[in-house]
């Protein structure tokens, strides 16, 4: 009988108890909370996804996020027939949609992912083992990148779904059923954490800190969450924005000089690096995925442009690209062969963004990679234009980080924040547009209009545009459309109760002490 | 003298054997024969069609003997349950014993396609038309969810690992030559199988192979046949020509452009006449009086239709039988080796031949990957996203396995000495594999091509797998009757411990060399260990009692719910024993049965500790995290359910048996009603948690159905009979419950269909029957067109989105009919067999995917073929989740005919029987695609089907 008790003889596979036995184990520990925002499983490209119910590329945190972010706005369409991702496309999504599903899960698996590593490395397990004393505080220092994760987590959860379920490391494991927590309830705990942190965390640009979250990263998020904090609970907070944004601005970074180089395969290096606050890093050698960077830049190269000219001789899966709506900000006739901008330069032969060769910029038919133009805003090529790092196996991984916080961010979240406040300044803005080779702009030509404009010009593909459309009310309505808006071609009025996600059905299923958002 | 019964003429040809000297003699033209025998000898006389006759000699100097004619149907046939065996005129439970004469003739690499049609609850579908393929099996519509749904397997009293595949092989039950087997039992209602506890909850098949005959003299069979598989139609789509009229009227310049000038049929090029060859010869005897032995070869070569495919397989068996100690103590040898070898073609080129443009050239005339045409990007490199050249994918990849395996069991059978009643039995049981394969293709070849450093394409796949499963049973069965209160008992109480070890490793390097995938390994071991007992009583003949009960432990659960209980209970009433009945000459046979038991189900596909904490670590290089300038490996907490257990299926079954004219006419009716609770689903896991899926008890199913088999001697004569058996079944399944928090939900489940990604058009849903199709309403014009994107809104909020998808209908048919004939006149024998699914339909994947002109517009520089169903939807875009594309898949088939001769004793005492058959005949039925027979209920892109003819030989020396 005592057969039954079976040993696990799988290299691979650990029982619980067992887990962690040294420094290195604890490593492995972070690097998986941190892995969960880069890849998908346990085995590149793919197999041994992290969730289930849906392909496991689709299933990636960046590539779910983004997804959310970025294909109901006025920046991105894809064409892909894909369930129901063309639901995406329209504004029409409803809590069974099963990217919905992804995005929620990721976000809230990672919280969990976090809460374990809590619970497996108190002081209590890291004494039992005997790890020295700077070996605990180097697990000391995981745990506060672990509760910076995990607030980056419930951030996104929040900001899309409003409220979610909520548990922490004091939570039982199995048999229990979260309870679901307001949207301010969640603002008002991830602001008290990251504060919590921040003096845990290490100092803005530490060396050797690539890839890992730092004090400026913590700052970044409460300034983001600040920024919104109207939307989230009915309270604007734009001076401890500026007081947060400041805090970065005088933390030693600096915009990178040439604003094409922060979105290329070397930008975990040199120059791109003053300017990033956080990246999810991508290397094809050793991080592979169908989702994150590798769907953002194949996704978004297809019809006559050539795959190994981006640095992907693999790939080109022809998905994503713009409406007019976002050419126009940089050419208002929809020529983008005179823009100056550096932001929003034609495509051509490595360099620019908009491709347009063989594309209209009419989008009569969303689910054709023809119709509307191409955008190459990340490719993985380095900034001296050679080929990006691939991978060796597959050519159609990438090399690009994809920065989740950057200093133009701020710079643009500061100036409108500013702008709120009374105090209307163009100087970090203008920062900006010189990089750019854009015209400078005064205090007083700083409006609403402006600064979304601006943050479109800037920061367009960079997973923020929902944020922002919802921050000006555009997001849904009828006040501002782009085509397919509303199901319609030319676009169309949306109802209110798009501008936050529902929560998914399966959830909804299995926790009964979930609430359903106004609406769905 | 013999003579037969009824009309009183005199046989020839009755064997006559003295079974204690084991001589034999042939009647002659008057019945007449002569043998030695003295006092006290066993004289046995038999001959086809009649009941055996056995008579003590007393020195009479002649013997009249009146043999009586048999039925088909015999109610004293010994079958084969767990643990023991009985007769159909003593089982309680629902039992149904296939024995040779009643296997489906021609080609069957697999035992359980012996079967396919002959037992009315038990459905058989097999995966296509590769070679060796396995099959998808459920008895009674499938207890299960996502737990293994097969049945047990237990082959010669060793239980199989059910559902557990073995590397390099496309079905585990290859390694029974079917040539071997004697009979195979069907289990279905809680009575018949709560004796295997755990693994029961799906019906259970007892294989049982041949063995000497203590009482037959030397004997040698020899099979042997060739066929020729033949494909019987091929998907329609547009020839070269037509595509070339639908892109030049319907495309733009650019995307004519990339048109050519071939006109080729994919199809034609990757598939092809197929041969094949099988041929074994069965040698028994008895090497002294008590210890009959048989051995058996056998050796399958079958090609495939698709180009490159192959299954090669040569087995051979040897049992040993030897009775010692007076007849008290009897040993049975049996082991079973097989080697196997596949040779397998990558299916994904059906697909290929279907959508690969037509205009396209076969072989572009320079060197490039291969010398084969392929989409190319404008820098040379092959285009990600298009078709690939399906005879490419054919011809440039070698994928060969070789499976060796080895059963083998002991079971020794101890009659007490002094104490005959009761006997010991011990079963000590083997089933070892060892398989490796390799999968290998050159870097130039487009399929694993790398743009970036093609030095470093192509592929070799290794992997190698051992699996072992041991068996140990003991039990001890007391049977004694006691006339003077008309009772009999039968008792049986025993344990069993398997334990089951895999290992598997795989490497995956491209061809120079350099690792793709470091070293994938999957070791674990499992045990099982149940104690059991089953208490039979009869009382008078008339009434019977079956009681059994087993306690199952299992390593895969945690300690405190790794056990559990499993009981039945059945009684039955043979009415005909009554007085009332006894002497009718029409009812010759009414037995009315009843049962009740629990059963389980603990095999959950691939999770060997699903109640345990598992921390798994990158499994390969490509999943690394940089952390202090080291990327690293990452360690992942996988989610856990620490009370998971089986799930538990209670049966009822109550069944009238009967026959007529001395059985000439029989058969049964039966209705059943599994409840499984506490199922094992993968369901939502509430949130935040360590995945959004989880393995856990949840829910509730039930299939209730009901099945008649009929049977009939509509002609028995010497020279003529004809033999007619027909069957139906009736299931209805519906999953009652599903979700912990009450809920009333669903959830999309299955395998994703071809077209996008991760589409998946399954849900389980309460009040459905599970794995139903979950689809939009299509709206139809005035014409019966469908109108594209129409749908009907199902919840009247104005819009079409996913919240008017709707289940409509599944791939479970609602009745399954079964129809075979055997009719024999003088020396020439010609049977068929049909089939019927009525009420299933299947998602025509083909159609959906291809059958649209979204194919045709060049997005992403290549153009795809188109099915001809364009024509008829004239659909645009792929509109995947419409019902226009679930079809009604009802059908009847004719699996096999054959027609056969048989020279008699032809140089002494061989008989020598020639004959032809032809497998899937025909197929009647409106579903549009190529075969309606697809056991998921998708239908995308199956490896036909194909006709098989056969030339066959059996000899009997």
């Amino acid at each position: 009988v005592d057969d039954l008790d079976v040993e696990i003889e799988d290299p691979d596979e650990i029982i619980g108890g067992n887990a962690y036995q040294n420094l290195e184990d604890y490593t492995s520990g972070i690097a998986k909370v941190y892995a969960g925002l880069a890849l998908s499983g346990q085995q590149g490209s793919a197999g041994q996804g992290d969730i289930g119910g849906i392909d496991e590329g689709f299933g990636q945190y960046l590539r779910a996020y983004w997804q959310l972010q970025q294909l109901p706005t006025d920046e991105t369409k894809i064409a892909w027939n894909d369930g129901t991702l063309q639901t995406f496309n329209f504004q029409t999504w409803s809590s069974s949609s099963e990217f919905i599903n992804a995005g929620y899960s990721r976000f809230l698996y990672e919280v969990e992912l976090a809460n374990q590593f809590l619970r497996d490395s108190g002081d209590d397990q890291l004494n039992a083992i005997g790890l020295s004393d700077a070996d605990k505080a180097v697990v000391h220092q995981y745990r506060a990148e672990a509760r910076w994760l995990r607030a980056l987590g419930y951030y996104h959860a929040m900001d899309l779904f409003a409220n979610v379920p909520f548990k922490t490391e004091n939570d039982p494991v199995g048999g229990y059923y979260p309870p679901q927590y307001s949207r301010t309830e969640l603002f008002n705990y991830i602001e008290s954490e990251l504060i919590a942190i921040e003096n845990e965390m290490v100092a803005p640009r530490t060396a050797g800190h690539y890839g890992r979250a730092d004090r400026a990263a913590a700052w970044a998020l409460l300034a983001k969450m600040y920024l919104n904090a109207e939307v989230y609970t009915g309270t604007a907070r734009y001076a401890d924005c500026i007081t947060y944004c400041e805090k970065i601005m005088n933390g030693g970074y600096s915009l990178a000089a040439n604003y094409e180089n922060l979105f290329r395969a070397d930008n975990h290096q040199g120059d791109a690096l003053n300017e990033i606050i956080f990246a999810i890093p991508y290397d094809a050698n050793y991080m592979q995925t169908f989702g994150g960077m590798t769907f953002i830049i194949n996704a978004s190269i297809g019809g006559d442009a050539s795959p190994s000219e981006l640095g992907v001789p693999g790939g080109g899966w022809g998905g994503t690209r713009t409406t007019k709506n976002l050419v126009q900000l940089f050419a208002a006739d929809g020529n983008v062969n005179n823009v100056v901008d550096t932001r929003g330069k034609v495509y051509s032969s490595g360099n620019g963004t908009f491709f347009t060769e063989g594309q209209q910029l009419e989008m009569a038919d969303v689910t054709q990679y023809s119709n509307g133009f191409g955008v190459f805003k990340f490719k993985n090529l380095n900034a001296d234009g050679t080929a990006g790092t691939t991978g060796s196996n597959d050519a159609s991984q990438v090399s690009v980080d994809f920065p989740l916080f950057r200093l133009g961010d701020v710079y643009l979240m500061w100036t409108e924040a500013k702008l709120r406040t009374g105090g209307a300044d163009a100087t970090y803005v203008n920062l900006l547009r010189t990089r750019a080779n854009a015209s400078t702009v005064t205090a007083g030509q700083i409006n609403d209009q402006f600064i979304l404009d601006e943050r479109g010009r800037e920061l367009y593909w960079e997973a923020t545009r929902r944020t922002d459309l919802v921050r000006f009310g555009k997001f849904t309505g009828g006040t501002y459309v782009w085509p397919w808006k509303g199901q319609s071609p030319e676009g169309t009025s949306t109802d209110a109760k798009y501008d936050i996600y529902p929560l998914p059905v399966a959830d909804l299923s299995a926790n009964p002490n979930l609430t359903q958002n106004p609406g769905y | 003298v013999v003579t037969e019964d009824e009309a009183g003429f005199t046989l020839p040809d009755v064997t006559v054997t003295n079974q204690s000297t084991l001589e034999e003699v042939f009647t002659d033209l008057d019945g007449a024969f002569s043998l030695q025998a003295s006092e006290g000898d066993v004289i046995l006389f038999s001959l086809d069609g009649y009941d055996d006759m056995s008579i003590n000699y007393n020195n009479e100097s002649s013997l009249n003997i009146t043999m009586r004619t048999s039925s088909s149907f015999q109610l004293d046939e010994v079958v084969v349950i767990g643990y023991g065996t009985t007769t159909y005129k003593d089982a309680t439970g629902s039992v149904v014993a296939v024995t040779e004469k009643d296997f489906n003739e021609g080609i069957v690499t697999a035992p359980e396609q012996l079967l396919t049609g002959k037992v009315a609850g038990l459905a058989i579908t097999t995966g296509g038309g590769q070679p060796g393929t396995g099959s998808l099996i459920r008895i009674r519509g499938g207890s299960s969810i996502n737990a293994v749904n097969d049945p047990l397997f237990v082959v010669d009293g060793v239980p199989m690992d059910n559902g557990a595949s073995i590397a390099g092989s496309s079905n585990p039950l290859n390694y029974i030559n079917s040539a071997d087997i004697e009979s195979i039992s069907v289990l279905k209602d809680a009575s018949a199988t709560a004796i295997y506890g755990a693994r029961a909850s799906n019906g259970v098949i007892i294989i049982t192979t041949k063995r000497g005959n203590k009482n037959k003299k030397l004997g040698v069979t020899l099979n042997s046949s060739v066929s020729l598989q033949d494909r019987i139609n091929q998907v329609d789509v547009l020839s070269g020509d037509q595509f070339r009229q639908v892109i030049n009227e319907r495309a733009n310049e650019d995307v004519a452009a990339l048109l050519g000038t071939a006109n080729t049929n994919w199809q034609d090029e990757i598939f092809k006449k197929a041969l094949g060859y099988d041929t074994n010869v069965g040698l028994t005897g008895n090497i002294t009086p008590n210890l009959p032995f048989r051995l058996s070869l056998g050796y399958t070569n079958q090609d495939g239709m698709l180009k490159t495919s192959n299954f090669e397989r040569t087995t051979a068996s040897v049992s040993l039988s030897p009775s010692l100690l007076d007849d008290h103590l009897k040993i049975d040898i049996n082991a079973k080796g097989s080697v196997e070898e596949n040779q397998f073609a990558d299916t994904g080129a059906i697909g290929s031949a279907i959508m690969m443009d037509p205009t396209q050239p076969v072989y572009s005339g320079n060197s490039d990957f291969g010398g084969y045409w392929e989409w190319l990007n404008a820098d040379g490199n092959p285009n990600a996203n298009a078709t690939r050249n399906p005879l490419a994918l054919l011809m440039l990849k070698d994928n060969h396995s070789y499976v060796n395996r080895l059963v083998g069991n002991v079971k020794f059978d101890y009659k007490i000495h002094g104490f005959e009643d009761l006997k010991a039995v011990m079963n000590l049981g083997l089933d070892y594999s060892q398989s490796s394969g390799s999968e290998t293709v050159p870097a130039f070849a487009r399929m694993n091509y790398n743009s970036d450093v093609p030095d470093n394409g192509g592929l070799r796949r290794d992997y190698d797998q051992i699996r072992r499963n041991q068996l140990f049973d003991f039990y001890l069965n007391y049977n004694k009757e006691v006339a003077s209160i008309k009772s009999l008992f039968d008792v049986t109480a025993g344990y069993s411990y398997q334990s089951f070890d895999y290992d598997n490793h795989e490497l995956s390097t491209s061809e120079n060399g350099e690792v793709l995938n470091s070293e994938i390994s999957d070791i674990n071991t499992r045990v099982l260990l149940g104690f059991f007992g089953r208490f039979n009583y009869t009382f008078n003949e008339k009434y019977l009692l079956t009681g059994t009960l087993r306690y199952d432990g299992t390593s895969r659960f945690a300690e405190d719910v790794r056990w559990g209980w499993f009981p039945s209970l059945a009684a039955a009433w043979n009415i005909s024993e009554e007085g009332f009945l006894k002497d009718s000459k029409t009812v010759s046979n009414l037995k009315l049965r009843a049962g009740w038991g629990i059963t389980g189900q603990e095999n959950l596909n691939n999770q060997p500790y699903p109640y345990l904490p598992i921390y798994l670590s990158s499994v390969n290089q490509y999943a690394y995290y940089p952390i202090g300038g080291n990327y690293v490996p990452t360690l992942r907490p996988n989610i856990y359910d620490p009370l998971i257990k089986w799930e538990e299926t209670t049966t009822w079954n109550i069944g009238l048996d009967f026959g007529f004219f001395n059985n000439r006419m029989w058969g049964s009716v039966e209705y059943y009603l599994k409840e499984t609770e506490d199922m094992i689903q993968n369901v939502a896991a509430p949130l935040p948690n360590l995945n959004n899926r989880i393995t856990t008890n949840i829910g509730t199913m039930e299939n209730r159905g009901v099945e008649i088999a009929l049977g009939g001697d509509l002609i028995k004569s010497t020279d003529f009979t004809w033999t007619v058996n027909a069957n139906a079944t009736f299931n209805e399944n519906e999953i009652t419950k599903i979700s912990g928090a009450g809920n009333n939900e669903f959830y999309l489940t299955g395998d994703a269909i071809a077209g996008g990604t991760g589409n998946l058009v399954l849900a389980n849903m309460v009040g459905a029957p599970s794995y139903s199709f979950y689809v939009y309403e299509q709206v139809y014009d005035a014409n019966g067109t469908p109108i594209e994107g129409a749908y009907v809104d199902q919840n009247g909020d104005g819009q079409i989105n996913d919240q008017d998808l709707r289940i409509f209908h599944s791939g479970r048919p609602d009745w399954m009919l079964g129809f075979s004939s055997n009719l024999n006149y003088k020396n020439w024998d010609f049977g068929f067999s049909m089939r019927a699914n009525i009420g299933n339909y299947l998602y025509n994947n083909v159609a959906s995917n291809v059958g649209t002109y979204a194919a045709t517009r060049g997005t992403n520089g290549y153009l795809a073929n188109i099915q001809a169903d364009a024509l008829n939807s004239q659909f645009e875009n792929n509109e995947y989740f419409s019902d226009y594309y679930i079809q009604n898949a009802s059908f009847l088939k004719m699996d096999y005919m054959t027609l056969g001769y048989t020279f008699d004793k032809i140089f002494g005492k061989t008989n020598m029987r020639f004959y032809g058959t032809v497998q899937n005949v025909f197929t009647i039925t409106e579903y549009d695609g190529l075969d309606p027979e697809i056991g998921s209920g998708i239908d995308n892109n199956v490896y036909p089907r194909p006709r098989i003819y056969t030339l066959g030989v059996n000899v009997n020396f």
